[in-house]
C-alpha cells in the first residue's frame, strides 16, 4: 500500500530530471543572471543621491555640460559646434564648440533623441542625470569581458562586481554627476579591452573597433592622453621583452593611424596628435614598429647572422638618429609644442605648486592621501599586489597590459586625487584576478578532497585509490580546514568591501554639493538650499544682461542656474582674467571698483560660511585668489595678507586683509550678528573666531541679496555718483 | 521729481472738473500730496509720469463735459444704493445693493450700470444677483445676465453694463439686486518706490456718490480697509471713521451722473501677489488620475523696493524691516490631492508644507526668497487628483468638470492659460465655460503617443479668485484605446525578444568558405554528436537504475517473473542503444576536430559498457539466488563486492560525463 503513492511520482521525477539543465547551461544561466544583477546593481547603487535629494545635476562642471547639452538639444548640432558663448568670460567670450570635448553632450543628446523616437517624452535633465549610472553599468559589462580576456570568466565576473560598487569609480558616476569622466571611464576601459583583444587575436576588425573606441574617448575626455601614451609604452615593453608578433603589428598600426585620423576630427584636439609633445611617444613607437617589421623582413631574407647584426646596428643607429633629429627640429621650429603644464604636473607632483597656482588650487589636483586610497579602494588595495603576483605567474600579452595599466595609473593616482578614477578599473581587474584565482584554487582543493572523503567512506580503506588519496591528505594535514577558513576569510573580506562601498556611496559621494544637508538639533535633517536661492534670485531679479563677478568656482553655476553673464568660470583657460578677478577681490574697495568698472561688473557674488560653519567658502579660498592674482600682478603680495605666515581673520589679522574687498563683502554687517549662543556678535563659525573688523562700510557697493543662511551674498555695484 | 508732476496733474483736473460740487476732496488730496512731498522728497527719486494717473484725471473732465448733453435715459430711478468697497486685499471688491424703481409708464426690463472707463479697464469680474434678505439663502442664487452695451447719447468715457431683470418692471414696481464688481491693479502704491524699512502705502480712488445714469434717492458708501492705519482720506461733509472703516453718506436725492472723487491713502501690507502668466495643464489619464501642473510667473505688484536688501534686518525684525514683502502663498487644493510637488527650473524647492483633511488639501509654499516689491519668481506646482472626482459620463460622452482658475488664495492672474490634455484618441470635443474665454486646440506628444493627445487651450486675461468656477470639457473616448499603450509596450518587448532569438539562430557570417568558419561548423557538428552520445549514456544509466529498482521490488515482493520481464525489456533497449551509439562513434572518429575529445568519449563508452556488464551480472546473481531460494544474507554477501565495483564505476562514468560537459 505504501508503494502506491510513490509509483506515480516516478514520471514526475523523470520530467524534472529532463528539465534539469546541463552543467554548461547552468553555468551560462548563472553567469548571465549574475551579469544582469551586477548591471542593475551598478545602476541603482548610484541612485542614492536621487533618493536623498532629487534628480538634479551636481557640483560645478556638470552644470556647464548640462547647459551645453540643453543648447545642443534645442539648437541642433551645427549651432552647438559653432556656438560662441557671450555669457562667460566677459568681455572675451568663449568659443564653446572648439573648447570642449563634445562626447558627453552628444551621447546624452543621442540618448534623448532615441528615447523621444521611441515615444518616451522624458526631460533632457533626467537623461543627463542618469547618463553616468547608465555608463557605469556598461562599464561593468566591459570589465567582465576584459577580465575574461586577460584571465577567465570567473575573473571577469568578479571584476564586474568589484567595479560596479568601487567607491573610486562611484565618486564620479553617481546620478547627477554629469561629467566627462562618467562616459570617459567606460570609453577608456572599452578601448583598452578592444586593443587587448586585437593584440590577442591579431584581427583587423578588433583593432578597427579599438580605434573607434579611442575616437569616442578622445571626444569625451582629455584623459585620452593616458591611452595614447600607455598603449605605445605597452607596445614598447612587448618589443623589449621579445614578444613582438604580427598580431601586435596589425593591432597597433591600425589603431594608431585610424585613431589619430579620427581624433583630429574633434576640434578641441585638432592636430595635436602630430604637433604636441605629449603625443610624440605614440608616433615614435609607430615608426619603431615599422623598423622592427623591416628588420624582421631583412632577417628573413638574409641567412647570414653576422651580416644581419651589422645591418641591425646601422639601421637602429640611423633610425634613432633620424627620430632624434626630427624631434629636435620640430621642437626648435615650434612645430611640435612642448609639454603642457598639466602634463608636467602629472609627471612631477611638485611642478604645479611652484609654477601654476591655478592648477594647484583645485582640490582634486592635490596629491592623494593614504586615507583616500583606503577610502576609495578598501580591500582592493591589498588585493592589487596579490593580483599582480598572479599576473606575473601567468605572463601573457594581456596580463602584461593590465600590469602596466595598473602600475602607471597607480602612480598617477598618487599624484592627483582625481586620477584615482583612472586607476580604479585596473585595480578592480587585477584584484579580480587575485580573488578569482584564490577562490578557484581553494574550491578545487575542497572539491577533490570531498570526493576523496566520500569514496574513502564508501570503499573503506582497502581500495588502493583511497589509500593514495589518504597519503595525499597526510602530506598536507590541515588542507581542508585551511581552505575552508581561507574561503570564509575571503567571503568576509568581500562582504566588508560591499558594506564599505555602500556606506561610502551613501554617505560621502551622493551629495550634490549644491544643496547642503546637516543634522538639526533634534536629529532632523536641515537643508541649506542657499546656492539655488541666490542663483534663482539672480535669474529673476537682475537685468538680463547683468555681469556677475565671482571667484571662478561658481562661474558655471551662475551661467547655468542664474542665466547671467560671468567674468570667469571653471574653464580656466585665461589665467590673466582670473588673476584680474583675484586682484579685485584682494584690493581695497576703491581700487577694486576701478577694476570692476573696467570689467562692466554689475553684481559681485561671494560665498560665505561664517553663519553656518560651511568651510569651503571664499574666505578659505582667499589665499589662492591672492596667489593667482599676485602671479600676474605683482602689486598683490601674499605676505601682506598674512601675519607671521599665518592666515587669520580675527583682530590679529593683517590690516590689508581686514580691508580688502573680499573681507568686506563677506563680513559686511556680520559684526552685528549673533551666530552662536554664548559667543560675541560677529563670531565666525567656520573659522571659530570673532572677526577683526566689525564696522564695515561699503562705498561703491550695496548689499543686493543675501540668502537665508548667508551662504551666498550678492552685492550691487552702485552707479558712479553724479559729478555735480 | 515725481511729486510736482502729480500736483500739476491734480490742479489741472481740478480746474476742469466743473461739475464737482465740492472742491474739498481735491483740496484734501493736494494736502495729502504735499505731506508726501515733505516725507519723501528727502531721497532723490527718479522722475516718472504715471500714464494711468494722467488718463484717469482727464477722463473725469471729459465725461463731466458730456453730462450736459445727455438726457435722462429712462424713467428708472434708484431709490436706495448701499455700496461697500473692500480694500482688505490687493483685489478691490465693490459690492453694491441697488433698489430700482420704475417711475415711468413703460415697462422696463433692463437696468444700466455705469463704470468709468478706468475702472472698467481694471474690472475683472462683474456679477449681479437678485437681492435676498438675510437668512434667505435656501434656493441657490441665479446670476442675472449682464452684458456690455453702448447706449446712444451717453458720455463716451463711461462703460455701460446692462443687467436684465428677471421680469419687466411695471410702473411703480421695484426690484432689489446686488452687484459685485472685482477690480485688479486698482490700488496704486504711493510712493512707488520704498526701501526695506518703509511701509507700503497705497491709494484708492473712487467717487463718494454712486455713478449712475439714473437719479439716486438715497445712498451710502462704506470703505473697508485692512488696517486702521490710514495715511489720509478725502473728508466730505458726512464722513465718519470707525477703526478700519470709513463711511460716506448717507446722501439723498442726487441727480444722474453725480460724481465726487474721493481718495483713500492707507497702509496695506497684504501680499500683492500677481501672476503675470499662469499656465495650468490638466492632463486626464483614464487609468485613474487627473494630473494638474501649474506654471506660475509671479511678481510682487506693490511698491518697488529700492536700495539695500539687508538679510540681517529682515531676519531680526521681519515685520518691520520687510513688512511689505510676502514670504509665502497658500493654495487650497481639492481634497485627496496626492503627489504634490513644488519646483522651479533649477530644481525642487524644499520650503513647502502640505496639510490635508477630507474637505481640502492646504498647500503652503514659500518662494525661494522673500518677495519684495517688484521682485519676481517663477515656479511650478503639480498634483494628482483622483479621476472619479472630476470625470463623469452623460449621454455616451465623458466630461471633465473641474475649476478653471488657480487654487492660490487672493492671487491676481494677468494671463491665464488652461490646457486640458485629453487622452489620445478622444474626439468630438466641446467646452462649456461659465464666462468668455478665448479657445483653440493643440496637440501634445507625451509618453508612447503616436499622433499626440488633443489639447484644449482656454485663455483669459485678468483673472481673480471669483473666476474659480467649474467648467466642463466634453469628449468621446473609446475604452479600448486605453489598452493601446500597454499593447505597444508588450509588442515592443516581444519584437525585441524575437529579434534576439533570430540573431541567436541565424547564421550571419559573411564568408561561408573561410577556414575558421568551416572549423567552427565542424566543431558544432562534433558537439551535437557528443551531445547525442551523452544522451545515450545517460539513458543507459537510467535503465541501470530501473534494473536496480526491479531488484528492490524483488526483495520486497519476491516476484521473480516481474523482475525477469524487466530484465528482458532492459536488454532489448540497451541493445538498441548500443546500435545507435556505433554510427555516432564512427563519425567522431572520422572528424578531425574531435581528435581532442575522442579519447575521453571512448573511455566513457568503455566504462559504461563495463558498468552495464557488471549490472547484468549482479542482476542475474540476485535473480539466481532468489530462484535457488538462498537466504537474503547469502545473496547480499555475494553481491557486496560487485556492488562496490559498481559504485566506483558509476562514479567514474559520472565524472567523465561532467568532464565532457565542461569541454
Amino acid at each position: 500500500m505504501a508503494t502506491m503513492p510513490i509509483l506515480p511520482n516516478m514520471p514526475v521525477l523523470d520530467l524534472v530530471k529532463s528539465f534539469k539543465l546541463k552543467t554548461k547551461q547552468q553555468e551560462l544561466l548563472i553567469r548571465v543572471s549574475i551579469l544582469c544583477l551586477v548591471y542593475v546593481l551598478a545602476f541603482i547603487t548610484r541612485l542614492f543621491s536621487v533618493l536623498r535629494y532629487e534628480s538634479m545635476i551636481h557640483e560645478f562642471d556638470p552644470y556647464f555640460n548640462y547647459r551645453t547639452t540643453l543648447y545642443l538639444t534645442q539648437n541642433g548640432f551645427y549651432d552647438f559646434w559653432n556656438w560662441f558663448d557671450y555669457e562667460s568670460w566677459y568681455p572675451l567670450g568663449r568659443i564653446v564648440g572648439g573648447t570642449l570635448y563634445p562626447g558627453l553632450m552628444v551621447t546624452a543628446a543621442l540618448i534623448y533623441r532615441i528615447l523621444h523616437f521611441l515615444r518616451f517624452a522624458v526631460h533632457i535633465r533626467e537623461v543627463c542625470v542618469l547618463t553616468a549610472p547608465f555608463f557605469a553599468s556598461n562599464t561593468t559589462l566591459v570589465a567582465y569581458f576584459f577580465g575574461k580576456e586577460i584571465w577567465d570568466t570567473g575573473a571577469g565576473l568578479v571584476a564586474a562586481i568589484l567595479i560596479a560598487i568601487c567607491p573610486g569609480y562611484i565618486s564620479r558616476s553617481v546620478a547627477g554627476s554629469y561629467d566627462n569622466e562618467g562616459v570617459a571611464i567606460f570609453a577608456l576601459l572599452f578601448t583598452f579591452y578592444l586593443f587587448v583583444k586585437a593584440v590577442n587575436t591579431g584581427s583587423l576588425a578588433w583593432s578597427l573597433a579599438s580605434a573607434f573606441g579611442y575616437f569616442y574617448m578622445v571626444s569625451a575626455w582629455g584623459g585620452y592622453v593616458f591611452i595614447i601614451n600607455l598603449i605605445p609604452l605597452y607596445v614598447l615593453v612587448l618589443l623589449i621583452t621579445g614578444r613582438y608578433s604580427m598580431r601586435l603589428y596589425v593591432a597597433y598600426n591600425c589603431m594608431y593611424v585610424l585613431g589619430m585620423l579620427l581624433a583630429m576630427q574633434i576640434r578641441f584636439v585638432g592636430f595635436q596628435h602630430v604637433q604636441s609633445g605629449e603625443h610624440m611617444a605614440a608616433m615614435g613607437v609607430f615608426f619603431l614598429l615599422q623598423v622592427f617589421y623591416f628588420l624582421d623582413w631583412v632577417k628573413h631574407m638574409l641567412s647570414d647572422t653576422k651580416l644581419f647584426q651589422a645591418f641591425l646596428r646601422i639601421t637602429v643607429t640611423c633610425a634613432v638618429a633620424v627620430g632624434a633629429i626630427a624631434l629636435g627640429l620640430g621642437m626648435l621650429s615650434g612645430y611640435i609644442s612642448p609639454w603642457t603644464g598639466r602634463f608636467y604636473s602629472l609627471l612631477d607632483p611638485t611642478y604645479a605648486k611652484d609654477h601654476i597656482p591655478i592648477i594647484a588650487s583645485v582640490s582634486e589636483h592635490q596629491p592623494t592621501a593614504w586615507s583616500s586610497f583606503m577610502f576609495d579602494f578598501h580591500i582592493l588595495l591589498f588585493l592589487f599586489p596579490a593580483g599582480l603576483y598572479f599576473c606575473f605567474k601567468r605572463l601573457s600579452d594581456a596580463t602584461i597590459f593590465i600590469v602596466m595599466y595598473g602600475l602607471t595609473s597607480m602612480y598617477f593616482a598618487g599624484v592627483m586625487v582625481r586620477l584615482i578614477l583612472v586607476a580604479t578599473p585596473a585595480v578592480c581587474l587585477v584584484s579580480a584576478i587575485a580573488v578569482s584565482a584564490t577562490v578557484k584554487n581553494l574550491t578545487v582543493l575542497l572539491r577533490s578532497k570531498n570526493k576523496g572523503v566520500q569514496t574513502g567512506s564508501t570503499k573503506g580503506s582497502s581500495s588502493s585509490k583511497a589509500s593514495s588519496k589518504a597519503l595525499l591528505d597526510q602530506s598536507q594535514p590541515f588542507q581542508k580546514n585551511g581552505a575552508i577558513a581561507l574561503l570564509f576569510g575571503a567571503f568576509y573580506l568581500l562582504s566588508k568591501y560591499a558594506t564599505h562601498c555602500t556606506w561610502v556611496t551613501s554617505e560621502a559621494y551622493s551629495s550634490p554639493s549644491i544643496v547642503l544637508a546637516a543634522r538639526g538639533a533634534h536629529g532632523s535633517r536641515v537643508i541649506f538650499d542657499d546656492y539655488r536661492e541666490a542663483y534663482f534670485w539672480l535669474r529673476q531679479n537682475t537685468p538680463p544682461d547683468a555681469k556677475v563677478m565671482s571667484w571662478w568656482d561658481y562661474g558655471y553655476q551662475i551661467t547655468a542656474m542664474g542665466n547671467r553673464t560671468v567674468i570667469v568660470d571653471n574653464n580656466t583657460w585665461n589665467n590673466t582674467h582670473i588673476a584680474t578677478v583675484g586682484r579685485a577681490m584682494s584690493s581695497y574697495e576703491d581700487e577694486a571698483i576701478e577694476i570692476m568698472r573696467s570689467l562692466d561688473v554689475d553684481y559681485v557674488l561671494v560665498v560665505f560660511g561664517g553663519v553656518t560653519g560651511y568651510s569651503s567658502d571664499d574666505i578659505n579660498k582667499f589665499l589662492w585668489m591672492v596667489r593667482i592674482g599676485g602671479g600676474v600682478f605683482p602689486v598683490i603680495k601674499e605676505p601682506d595678507y598674512l601675519v607671521n605666515g599665518e592666515y587669520r581673520v580675527d583682530k590679529g589679522a593683517a590690516p590689508k586683509m581686514l580691508n580688502c574687498l573680499m573681507y568686506k563683502l563677506c563680513y559686511y554687517r556680520f559684526g552685528e550678528m549673533l551666530t552662536e549662543y554664548g559667543k560675541p556678535p560677529g563670531y565666525d563659525r567656520a573659522r571659530g573666531v570673532e572677526i577683526g573688523n566689525k564696522d564695515i562700510k561699503l562705498e561703491h557697493l550695496e548689499e543686493a541679496f543675501t540668502t537665508s543662511n548667508w551662504i551666498v551674498r550678492i552685492y550691487k555695484v552702485k552707479p558712479p555718483n553724479n559729478r555735480w | 521729481m515725481q511729486w510736482p508732476v502729480l500736483m500739476v496733474q491734480a490742479r489741472l483736473s481740478w480746474r476742469l472738473l466743473l461739475t464737482v460740487p465740492d472742491p474739498d476732496p481735491v483740496h484734501n488730496y493736494l494736502i495729502t500730496l504735499t505731506t508726501y512731498k515733505k516725507r519723501f522728497t528727502r531721497e532723490s527719486q527718479t522722475v516718472e509720469i504715471c500714464p494711468r494717473m494722467e488718463s484717469s484725471r482727464f477722463y473725469f473732465f471729459l465725461f463731466a463735459l458730456a453730462i450736459f448733453a445727455s438726457p435722462a435715459l429712462s424713467d428708472l430711478l434708484l431709490s436706495k444704493v448701499d455700496r461697500r468697497i473692500y480694500l482688505t486685499s490687493h483685489i478691490v471688491r465693490i459690492s453694491s445693493t441697488l433698489k430700482v424703481e420704475n417711475a415711468g409708464p413703460e415697462t422696463v426690463s433692463e437696468v444700466l450700470l455705469a463704470f468709468p472707463e478706468q475702472q472698467a479697464k481694471n474690472m475683472a469680474y462683474l456679477m449681479a444677483t437678485p437681492h435676498e434678505g438675510k437668512g434667505k439663502v435656501k434656493n441657490p442664487v441665479v446670476a442675472l445676465p449682464v452684458e456690455v452695451v453702448n447706449p446712444k447719447d451717453m458720455p463716451p468715457a463711461l462703460t455701460f453694463f446692462s443687467v436684465s431683470l428677471p421680469k419687466g418692471l411695471a410702473e411703480g414696481g421695484s426690484f432689489t439686486f446686488d452687484v459685485l464688481a472685482v477690480f485688479t491693479h486698482a490700488l496704486r502704491p504711493i510712493p512707488e518706490q520704498i526701501t526695506q524699512a518703509d511701509i507700503q502705502l497705497v491709494l484708492f480712488q473712487d467717487s463718494a456718490y454712486y455713478l449712475s445714469p439714473y437719479a439716486v434717492k438715497a445712498q451710502s458708501l462704506t470703505v473697508k480697509l485692512p488696517d486702521s492705519r490710514i495715511e489720509s482720506y478725502t473728508k466730505l461733509e458726512s464722513t465718519k471713521i470707525h477703526g478700519s472703516e470709513i463711511k460716506y453718506g448717507p446722501y439723498e436725492n442726487l441727480p444722474a451722473f453725480s460724481y465726487s472723487p474721493i481718495a483713500v491713502h492707507f497702509e496695506s501690507n497684504q501680499p500683492f501677489a500677481v501672476a503675470q502668466e499662469l499656465v495650468r495643464e490638466i492632463e486626464i489619464s483614464h487609468w485613474g488620475n487627473v494630473q494638474v501642473t501649474e506654471h506660475y510667473k509671479l511678481v510682487h505688484g506693490g511698491a518697488q523696493s529700492k536700495g539695500e536688501f539687508s538679510r540681517l534686518d529682515f531676519q531680526a525684525r521681519p515685520n518691520v524691516r520687510g513688512a511689505s514683502a510676502f514670504r509665502y502663498l497658500v493654495a487650497n487644493l481639492p481634497p485627496r490631492a496626492h503627489s504634490v510637488y513644488y519646483r522651479d527650473e533649477i530644481g525642487n524647492i524644499s520650503t513647502s508644507h502640505l496639510r490635508g483633511d477630507s474637505k481640502k488639501t492646504e498647500l503652503l509654499i514659500e518662494p525661494r526668497y522673500p518677495m519684495f516689491g517688484g521682485w519676481r519668481t517663477a515656479f511650478t506646482i503639480g498634483y494628482g487628483l483622483p479621476l472619479q472626482d472630476f470625470l463623469y459620463e452623460s449621454e455616451g460622452k465623458r466630461f471633465l468638470n473641474i475649476t478653471y482658475s488657480s487654487p492660490m488664495v487672493e492671487l491676481v492672474i494677468d494671463t491665464l492659460i488652461v490646457k486640458v490634455v485629453l487622452p489620445e484618441g478622444s474626439s468630438d470635443i466641446s467646452v462649456a465655460a461659465p464666462f468668455h474665454v478665448e479657445q483653440w486646440q493643440e496637440t501634445k506628444i507625451s509618453h508612447l503617443d503616436i499622433d499626440g493627445r488633443p489639447v484644449i487651450v482656454l485663455k483669459k486675461t485678468n483673472v481673480v479668485p471669483e473666476h474659480n468656477q467649474y467648467f466642463q470639457v466634453y469628449y468621446r473616448f473609446n475604452k479600448l484605446s486605453m489598452l493601446r499603450e500597454p499593447l505597444m509596450l508588450i509588442s515592443g518587448f516581444f519584437f525585441f525578444f524575437v529579434a534576439c532569438i533570430v540573431y541567436m539562430h541565424a547564421d550571419i557570417s559573411i564568408s561561408k568558405s573561410s577556414a575558421s568558419y568551416l572549423a567552427k561548423q565542424q566543431w558544432e557538428e562534433v558537439q551535437a554528436v557528443i551531445q547525442q552520445v551523452q544522451n545515450i549514456v545517460s539513458r543507459c544509466l537510467a535503465i541501470h537504475d530501473k534494473l536496480e529498482a526491479s531488484l528492490r521490488d524483488l526483495y520486497r515482493t519476491g516476484d521473480i517473473q516481474a523482475c525477469k520481464a524487466a530484465r528482458k525489456a532492459a536488454d532489448g533497449v540497451l541493445k538498441e542503444l548500443s546500435k545507435e551509439l556505433k554510427p555516432l562513434l564512427t563519425t567522431l572518429q572520422s572528424s578531425p576536430s574531435a581528435a581532442q575529445i575522442l579519447p575521453k568519449v571512448e573511455e566513457l563508452v568503455a566504462k559504461e559498457r563495463e558498468l552495464q556488464e557488471k549490472v547484468m551480472v549482479k542482476h542475474s546473481t540476485v535473480v539466481d539466488g532468489y530462484e535457488k531460494k538462498s537466504g537474503a544474507r547469502d545473496i547480499e554477501n555475494r553481491v557486496a563486492l560487485q556492488q562496490q565495483k559498481l559504485t566506483a564505476l558509476r562514479q567514474e562514468v559520472d565524472d567523465l560525463l561532467e568532464l565532457i560537459d565542461e569541454i
